[in-house]
């Protein structure tokens, strides 16, 4: 064949090579088609363990009373039963030793995430029990009054 | 001249097919490789059921997701959020989610719109995620494989191998998608992947006190999540785009898009 027909062959087969070799240097070993077909199944393998390393934030009730069980109790004896303990006090994550402390959302806005009277009758939300949030003790913090664990005042 | 124009065009075609080749298309595949390549090995599918008419607003949900997986608090992105439908009695439907609901719905107020008491029809809340659909188009459009689904139906982002050209934020039907601002990559909800596979459920699920979201393994009948979606009547978002949702709800309205 002449030169003028493998000069340009050569530049185009270098080409291609050079993308092979940075391809294979640049993809991970475990990049491939796992599991789910062709179409949707092309990823780096390792990634899902990635996702499965990431940490755990939020614990449980029942993290919590290992240790706090008589709030636990208490709360457990009250229409506030269905609330979750790191709802209103935060991620447990590694507490105790990490926060040592957990911060305590005491903030009226919490209260009124449900308890803000909503004119919705057909809504489950219609039928919690409901303030005005403009009429009903405007300056006090809900906690002043009703102890969130066991609201009904009658328990107090 | 001694080359023919014939013994040129092959020359140069077989030399360039023979130098395009990925070295990773001539590996052969098993039979029994190449199915599991196609089809998938697990007994399990993630599935979600989202159930309306138990949803108060309260966005608890959205509270704990935010925190579990370190999606920034004020920004305005969020893996879930809840919407609110009022419907009035002329027929117009007021829906919104300040903040995505992350701090509940505490006002009467629709978009700096008082509705009166007497000119609603009928109201209710819908918590929208990822659906982790079976042929997510996300996955479709990502030019380099970082998003991809896993054996077991979920959807995941490889924040290693995305370059944040934001095709799947585009190409997703729902909307579920958005750019993470810390880790400059897509993001979106992984049905707490690193919950659910120790067997936890996931943040939304255990910080919901009215049990309006729920999650289970589609494949096992026993699952009291798949004995409500194959008995009870549930409905899905957005069927006619064919992409297969695997979130199933509970009381869906007509008014839901
Ligand atoms: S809901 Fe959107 S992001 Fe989630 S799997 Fe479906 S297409 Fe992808
Ligand atoms: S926590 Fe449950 S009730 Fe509250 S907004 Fe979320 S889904 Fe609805």
């Amino acid at each position: 064949m002449k030169n003028h027909v493998l000069r340009p062959l050569w530049v185009v087969i270098a080409a291609v090579g050079l993308l092979l070799l940075v391809r294979a240097y640049m993809v991970p070993d475990d990049f491939g088609v796992h599991g789910s077909g062709f179409t949707y199944g092309f990823h780096r393998l390792g990634n899902i363990d990635d996702w499965k390393a990431e940490k755990v934030q939020y614990k449980g009730k029942e993290y919590c009373a290992e240790c706090h069980e008589e709030n636990v109790a208490a709360n457990n004896a009250s229409k506030h039963n269905i609330i979750q303990c790191e709802n209103c006090h935060g991620p447990a994550m590694d507490h105790p030793d990490n926060p040592e402390k957990l911060e305590i959302d005491r903030s009226r806005d919490l209260c009124l995430r449900c308890h803000a009277l909503l004119p919705y009758p057909d809504s489950a939300r219609g039928r919690l029990k409901g303030i005005n949030p403009q009429d009903h003790n405007p300056d006090s913090p809900c906690a002043e009054c009703h102890n969130p664990h066991k609201p009904a005042l009658e328990d107090m | 001249m001694s080359c023919s124009r014939r013994k040129f065009l092959k020359s140069t075609l077989s030399g360039t097919l023979a130098a395009s080749v990925p070295v990773s298309a001539l590996k052969i595949l098993s039979p029994s490789e190449s199915k599991a390549a196609t089809t998938g090995t697990e007994n399990t599918r993630w599935g979600f059921l989202i159930d309306t008419k138990k949803c108060v607003g309260c966005g608890m949900c959205v509270k704990a997701c935010k925190n579990e997986n370190a999606v920034p608090y004020d920004a305005p992105v969020t893996r879930t959020w809840v919407e609110r439908y009022v419907v009035t009695r002329d027929g117009r439907t007021h829906i919104d989610s300040p903040n995505g609901a992350r701090d509940g719905f505490t006002s009467q107020k629709i978009l700096d719109q008082e509705i009166r008491p007497e000119e609603i029809n009928k109201t209710f809340f819908v918590p929208k995620l990822c659906n982790q659909c079976e042929n997510p188009a996300c996955v479709q459009v990502c030019p380099v494989g970082a998003t991809y689904q896993t054996g077991d139906g979920v959807v995941l982002i490889d924040r290693t191998w995305c370059i944040g050209c934001g095709y799947c934020i585009m190409a997703c039907p729902y909307g579920v998608r958005f750019f993470h601002p810390v880790f400059k990559v897509a993001d979106k909800c992984t049905f707490c992947y690193h919950r659910i596979s120790k067997g936890l459920p996931t943040a939304c699920v255990q910080a919901c006190p009215f049990g309006a979201r729920k999650i289970g393994n589609l494949m096992d009948p026993d699952d009291p999540v798949t004995k409500i979606i194959t008995t009870e009547r549930v409905a899905v978002l957005k069927d006619e785009y064919g992409t297969k949702p695997q979130a199933f709800y509970i009381g869906l309205d007509m008014n839901v898009r």
